[in-house]
Order: C-alpha cells, then structure tokens, then sequence
C-alpha cells in the first residue's frame, strides 16, 4: 500500500498557478492590464521623447522661447494683438511631435513631455504608496489580530483615530506641516522636497483601509482548527503567523494593491493640485492640471490632458484589482464566476 | 478723455505701499482710461442723480486688519480713503493733480514756522463721527498717539521725526508726545513740533496712518471690528473670511470736495473668497462691478477685445522686484546677487505679467517718470540705459567666481497665478544657474509679513512697492535704508537687509538737499538708485500697470495716481 498518487492521477495547479490562469482568462482584466502597461511604458519613454524628439527640457521655462509652426518661427508664448492688446497666450497643440504636440504651459514647456515625466512620478507615487500600505497594514493587522488583548486594542484604536480623520484633511494636514521641514523620524529623513514625502504620507494615511479588514481576517483565522493544532503542538508564534497565518491574508494583500494604487494616485494628484503634494518644477499629472488652471479658458488641453490620463489609469487599476480579486478568490470561483 | 492703460498690480492680495521720506515733486505717465462716464480729473459738482444703489466689489481675499492705522495694503487704503480723514488729504480726482496735498480736517493748509519744525493746523468745526460724536483736538492729539501705540508700521519711518517719538517707539504703551503734538481746544489748534524739518511731513500727513480716529479708540490693533470714521461712508460690518459692508456716515456732511467728497453709492459690499475667474465671470454678468484682483492672464484678452470699454488700464508708479538677502548665503555675495541681475530676463517676466501693454521692464528702483529717476541700466547685455535683454552667459560666469554654485536657495512668492509663475520662472533661471532652488508660494495674507521677518531666513522673495507719494526716498530710504532693517521684526521692509554706510550717508544727504533745493535732491536720489543697484540688493523686474475691469452699470471712473480707483465716486445708478 503506498499514500503517493498514482502515476495517471492529475496534479493539483495550486492556488496561485489557478489564479493567473483565471486572470489570464478574464479579458476585461487583461485590456486593462493593457492600458497600464502602455501607459507605464510611455512614461518610461519621457526622457527619450524630450531629449530626443521634441528636444525639450520640461523642467525649464522657455518664456521667451521660440518654435517651429508650418515652418514659421513662432513665440512659445503670443501676446495679444487684438483689442487692448492685454495677455499672453501660450501656443496650442500643434499636433506636431517635435514641435510642441499638446502645446505649452504657461512657462512654455512643453505640455507632452512634461505629461510622460509627470506619469512616471504619479505612477511612481501611486504605486509605491500603496505597496508601502499594503505591507505596513498587512504587518500591523496580522499583528493587532493575531495577539489580541491590550497590541490588539492599542493598535486598533491608533488605527481608529487615523480612520476617523477625512483622509483629504489628514494627508493635507501631515503635508503642509511636512513640506516645511521635512519629515525626520529616528534614523529616517526624508526632504521637503523628495518624491517620497508624499509617498509616506499617502501611505501613512491609507494603513487603517488595509490593516482593519485583514485584522478581522486573522480573528477569524486563529480559531481555526489547524491553527489551535499548531499553537496545541507548540509551534513557536513567528513559524505559525508566517506559514498559517499569513499565507492566507496575502491574497487580500494582493487585491488591494492595484486598489489602492489607484486610490494613492487620485491622492497625489489632489494633493499637488493643491500645491502641497510635488514640488515644482517635478511635474505630476496633479501640478499639470494646477498648472494648466491658469489657462483654462484659453488652452483647456493643459488641464483637459492629465485629468484624462488620471481617469484612464485609475479606472485601468481599478478593472485590473476586481480581475485580481475575482481571480484570487475562491468563492467566486464557486459562485460561477471565472 | 483719452483711453490709455495701466494696469495694476498686485495680485492676490496685499500690495504694499510705500512710506519713507524724502523730496517730493510730480511724477508722470498717466493715463487715464477711457469709458463711457469715466473722468479722470477734475472736482466737478456732485450729480445727485447718480446717488444711490450698492456697489458691489470682490476680492480673493481680504487683507487683514481693518484698522486704518495699522493696516498697509492698496486693498484698504483705497477704501480709507472715502472713510476716514486726516488733518491733511491727497485731492480726490483723478490724474495728475491727485497728487497735490490739501486741506481735509485742518481748515487749510499748516502754518510752517521754527525753520519748517513747525506745523500749526486748525481744525475744522462741525465734523462728527460716525458714532455721532464731534471732532475735537483731543482726538488729534489721541490719534497721533495711537499711530505709536498700535505700532503703526510707519511709526518709525514716517512720525519718527515728531518730537517724543523716540520715547514713544521705545514704550510705545505710554506715548503722549507731550512737546511733539498739542492740541489746543480753546484756539481750535494743532501744533506738531518736529525734530527737524521734513519736507515730505505733509504727505506723510494724508496717508491712513495719519487719520484722526475717536481719542477713546482701542490703544491695539482694531483688527476686525472697524473704527468710528468721518468720512462718507463708515463700516457697518466686517468679516475677513465672508465680506465687508460699507453705508453711509449718517453724520457725514461735506466740507471740501476736493478733501473727502460726497460719495455716490448708498451701499459699498465687498465680497471674500471667489476665484480670480469667477471674478470676471462675475462683472461680465453684472452680478459684482469691480475685482480687485488682477485678472487671471487666461481671461485678459477676453478683456482686453470683448470687454475693452469696461476695462481701464493705467500705469502706475511702481515696480515688482526681488529681493536677495544679503545678510545670508549665497547672496551675501556682491558676485552673485549680481549674477541675478544679469541672468533675469525681464522680458520673460512681462510676458508672465500679461504682456507688453500691462508692464515693461525695470532696470532701477525708482519707476520712470518718478521724481529723481534716471534712465539707466547696469544689468542689460550690450550696456546702453534701457533693458535690452539678459546675459545669461556672464551670470553663469559671475556665479562660478562667486564659488557659490550648488548652494540651495529659497524663493517666497504669493501664491496667485502671476506671482507663482514668476516664481516658477525665478527658480527655473536659479537652477540654470547651478543653484538648488526652491519654490515656497505663500498666502498673499501673510507673505508680505512673512518675506520681511528675517527669523524666516528668506534668501529670495517677489514682491512689489507702489508709492504712497511722489517723493524718491518713498522708494530709496524705505525699502533700503539701514533705518527701515529691523532683525527679527514682521516690520522690516528692508527685506534683503541691505545696510550700507556709505549708500545710507548719500540718502541723508538727499534728504537734507530736499529741505532747500528739490531738483538737486532728486539728482541726488537718481545717483543713489545707482549706488544701490551697483550692490545689486534687489533686481527691479517690472514696472506694471493696472487693470480696473468694471461693470456696466459702472459710470464716473476716476484713477487717482496717489491711491487709484476712487471707489466712493463711482456710480451704479
């Protein structure tokens, strides 16, 4: 008699093996994996579109500067002729790559160009926010949820009081406070003017979003059966959380962070449109749409522009974390979904 | 009347104006606007079919302290004006002759006698308060008092010469200036000694600072709940985050048209807290009649073609500047504030202003036109006595002797579209110039304040003066005097510290020329402007003009040159 399986029998694909099989199934997912990837891959582009086709420095006024518009030389930025002669305008899309393609902004750079940079900063915001929540918020409710007593109402309650602020109000709070000295806490410090302020505090504000479900998710899970064998059996606390416990929360983990990326994107942008999120001249999809504010009746394309890619990119995000969770859910799967 | 453009100024907020000593005289460039009704000069006769209605005004913001001798922003000045009276009044016309000082209290101009140190004034009978009490030499003497006891931002520039100012500015709570101010209620006299004679004591008579509020006014900043007026209007209520009402002074009668004339509306409300574009949306609807606001570069040309008649553009004598701190690295070198100089491309900055009809480049601190100003140039590629454009290369060259490339450098700006854009533009041209610069856009409420207190190690900030009278030292010996440089004082509007002996004894020496001889100390100014620019503490960018945009209902625009648009004198019927 023998346990091992017969040599015809199928082998099981594992979980994770079913759920990108599931998810490479779900077509909505995949278009807008799609739309995420193009959008990534433009925006890694930025340097070679600015240096190399449009031969631009995004980061540097040009309002004094000159293009080329069917071969005539044109002032980046047109005074007004007509009437009082009152006003400067910044040249419109050209529709021509070299030359301005979405047009200028109100310091004549190039609107494109500093759309593609300002997509690697968003992106890199938003996707670095929401992994740092991610993994912060995972530690802390597996934690508050494992220990239970005086960690779980300690930290459940600092968690409650993050909670209970409008995350608008804190994030813009914690920014305007940080964006003066920066932010030094023991051995870290971060600058006033770094990308990752805003990173820490987009992230900082999101942890309660992930650390509350996945505690009531461990409460659950430490009354489980094959838990209180391994806890009866002796198994030491770390061996238990890193081969029971969190192997069962990861999966809602994942869900969450195409979610909350796109969530610590809309943030960003929020947060730059009001002036205390990046910094000039570091362009993000949110300093564009403020910087194109100004121009809103005369060139709408400035603001019109990034506001598009920040819907585009969020809603991708969005579709792509519903495919995630579908595909990594299990009950879905008994539901008759995927 | 011709049409002619000016525009003005200030965006968001808090525009300071000037206060300082020194000769006087006229100034130039003028303009006047054009529209239907609009007249630039001239008392003409009050046109009682024209009284009534509610004139409705907007602003971003409000600019602070309602009290007329402590607040210093255009914003309020240009309302004082129809509110509150001192012993002496800039005419309330328009043009040029809004710059002549006349009688507004006194019943005519002060006798000058002790060599010009002294200045005898009676006071006019029959003028009451708002609250219904009668002016009397008591309030005079009160009012003179409390210019040092709220710590007016001026006490220590313009009522400095009073005798017992010293001690009053010292204990400021205690001030009685007892052989400084005497009011004689028998006699129905004034008499102000002075330490010594200062030919610009009249103007700095006229300005708000000086006005006669009731002697039991609050010995503090009145703030928020205004005080007691003699003019044509009083307030009748004032919240900073929502609005500002204006009425009639019931106990208002007029005494000289040209001091404080009859005013038109019934009712003056000045509305807090719209966008600058809503502004406009607002006027072109009729739903307000004037902004203060300059109007969002995106909107001007709308103005400037569909709008023309309803928009008064003037020039004004100003200018926009900024400031190094030359008490503080990198520009406590000589090397690289000029380096600055060199580098900044005026032209670049009137384009972000609105273009070639609201503003032209500076070269000096005094505005063209101004008495004592001299074309010249020391920062302009090619030398010559206008700007011509900007050595980007010899900056570049002045920042590496200077060996202060890669230090970080702070610009303060307002946060408004105009100021924060020539602030993005400043750190983009600091950064070309190996400099790490960064930009901090303050609100307009507290930038002013803010860029003055070097507690708050400011390197660099845009900001802008307007006079407050046609006198040279109003720009030279306020904004760069070592007198006007307080360390550690919201009150130091020496913002880049420049305190130099050697420039400082030239001004004193001006300042005594004008005492006899103003043409001489107007040369004498015009070669102190070059001695100053030569240390290069400040680099003059623009010098602007300003947009009225008004309503239709709108009739009777009149710019004063001293303080602008006379508010009390336009019609809405």
């Amino acid at each position: 008699m023998t346990l091992s399986p017969s040599p015809g029998a199928r082998r099981s694909p594992g979980p994770w093996r079913t759920a990108a099989g599931d998810l490479l199934r779900n077509r909505t997912a995949l278009a807008a994996a799609a739309v995420l990837l193009l959008v990534v891959l433009a925006s890694l582009c930025a340097p070679l579109y600015a240096d190399h086709i449009a031969h631009t420095d995004p980061f540097q006024s040009h309002v004094s500067g000159t293009t080329v518009v069917d071969g005539k030389t044109v002032p980046v930025l047109t005074p007004s002729s007509t009437g009082l002669g009152l006003g400067v305008t910044p040249i419109g899309p050209t529709w021509d790559p070299a030359h301005y393609f979405l047009g200028a902004d109100n310091q004549g750079r190039d609107v494109l160009a500093r759309l593609l940079y300002g997509g690697r900063t968003s992106l890199f915001i938003g996707f670095t926010a929401a992994l740092l929540t991610c993994v912060v918020g995972t530690l802390v409710g597996v934690v508050a949820g494992y220990a239970g007593g005086v960690v779980d109402a300690v930290i459940s309650r600092v968690l409650d009081v993050v909670w209970a602020f409008p995350v608008y109000l804190l994030a813009i709070c914690l920014s305007v406070v940080l964006l003066t000295n920066g932010l030094k806490l023991g051995p870290v410090t971060v600058d006033a003017g770094s990308l990752w302020l805003p990173v820490t505090i987009i992230a900082a504000i999101y942890v309660p979003y992930i650390a509350r479900p996945l505690r009531g998710q461990v409460l659950v899970l430490r009354n489980k059966e094959y838990i209180q064998a391994a806890v009866g059996s002796g198994a030491p606390t770390p061996r238990i959380l890193r081969r029971e416990v969190l192997p069962n929360v990861v999966p809602t983990a994942i869900v969450f962070v195409p979610l909350m990326t796109a969530l610590a994107m809309l943030t960003e942008s929020a947060l730059s449109f009001l002036s205390v999120g990046v910094q000039p001249p570091d362009a993000s999809w949110g300093t564009i749409i403020e910087d194109g504010l100004g121009l809103l009746y005369t060139r709408p394309a400035v603001t019109i522009a990034p506001g598009l890619l920040i819907a585009l990119t969020t809603a991708a995000l969005n579709v792509l974390g519903d495919g995630v969770r579908d595909a990594l859910d299990p009950s879905a799967r008994l539901r008759g979904g995927v | 009347m011709s049409r002619n453009a000016r525009r003005g100024a200030l965006a968001a907020a808090t525009v300071a104006l000037t206060l300082t000593a020194a000769a006087c005289s006229s100034s130039s460039g003028s303009g006047s606007s054009s529209d239907p009704g609009a007249s630039s000069s001239g008392s003409s006769a009050f046109q009682a079919q024209h009284k009534g209605g509610t004139l409705k005004l907007v602003a971003h913001a409000a600019a602070g302290s309602f009290d007329p001798q402590v607040n210093y922003t255009l914003q309020y000045w240009q309302l004082f004006q129809s509110m509150y009276d001192g012993l002496l009044a800039f005419k309330k016309v328009g043009g040029q002759e809004s710059f002549t000082v006349v009688p507004d209290l006194a019943t005519a101009m002060p006798k000058v006698t002790n060599g010009g140190k002294t200045y005898t004034f009676t006071l006019r009978k029959g003028v009451t308060f708002s609250n219904g009490k009668a002016l009397t030499t008591d309030d005079v003497v009160a009012s003179f008092q409390r210019i040092f006891k709220v710590s007016s931002p001026t006490a220590g520039t313009f009522y400095n010469g009073i005798v017992g100012a010293d001690a009053c500015l010292k204990t400021p709570a205690s001030c009685t200036l007892p052989q400084g101010v005497i009011g004689d209620a028998k006699a129905n006299t004034v008499t102000i000694n002075l330490t010594a004679a200062d030919p610009e004591f009249e103007y700095k008579l006229a300005v708000p600072h000086a006005v006669v509020v009731p002697k039991d006014s609050p010995t503090k900043d009145a703030g928020t709940k205004p005080l007691p007026s003699t003019g044509p209007y009083m307030a009748a209520s004032y919240d900073p985050n929502r609005a500002l009402k204006l009425v009639r002074n019931p106990h208002f009668k007029e005494w000289s048209r040209e001091a404080e004339p009859q005013g038109y509306p019934d009712a003056i409300d000045y509305t807090f807290g719209q966008t600058v574009e809503s502004e406009v949306t607002a006027i072109e609807n009729g739903q307000a009649d004037w902004m203060y606001d300059a109007p969002p570069a995106d909107r001007l040309n709308e103005i400037g073609t569909k709008y023309a008649s309803r928009a008064h553009v003037n020039p004004l004598t100003a200018f926009w500047y900024a400031t190094l701190n030359v008490n503080m690295a990198p520009f406590n070198n000589k090397l690289a504030r000029q380096a600055i100089n060199w580098a900044v491309d005026r032209s670049a900055v009137v384009r972000l202003y609105g273009g070639t009809n609201l503003a032209s480049p500076a070269c000096t601190i005094l505005p063209p036109g101004f008495p004592g100003h001299v074309e010249s140039c020391a920062y302009t590629k090619g030398g010559g006595t206008t700007w011509k454009a900007a050595d980007l290369a010899k900056a570049k060259e002045l920042v590496k002797q200077s060996g202060t490339a890669g230090q970080e450098v702070g610009i303060v700006t307002q946060d408004d579209d105009v100021n924060k854009s020539i602030g993005q533009y400043l750190q983009s041209l600091l950064t070309q110039l190996g400099y790490k610069a960064t930009l901090k856009p303050l609100s307009g409420n507290i930038q002013f304040t803010y860029i003055q207190n070097t507690k708050n190690k400011v390197q660099l900030a845009l900001t802008s003066w307007y006079q407050d009278y046609p006198a040279a030292s109003d720009f030279l010996n306020v904004l760069l005097s070592c007198a006007s440089y307080h360390p550690g004082s919201d009150s130091s509007i020496n913002i880049s510290g420049f305190c130099d002996k050697g420039v400082d004894a030239k001004m004193q020496a001006a300042l005594k020329t004008s005492q006899t001889d103003k043409a001489s100390a107007d040369k004498q100014w015009g070669a102190v402007d070059q001695s100053v620019m030569a240390q290069s503490p400040v680099v003059p960018l623009i010098n602007p003009k300003m947009i009225d945009f008004t309503s239709t209902r709108v009739g009777n625009y009149q710019f004063s040159k001293q303080f602008y648009m006379l508010v009390g004198q336009l019609w809405v019927k």
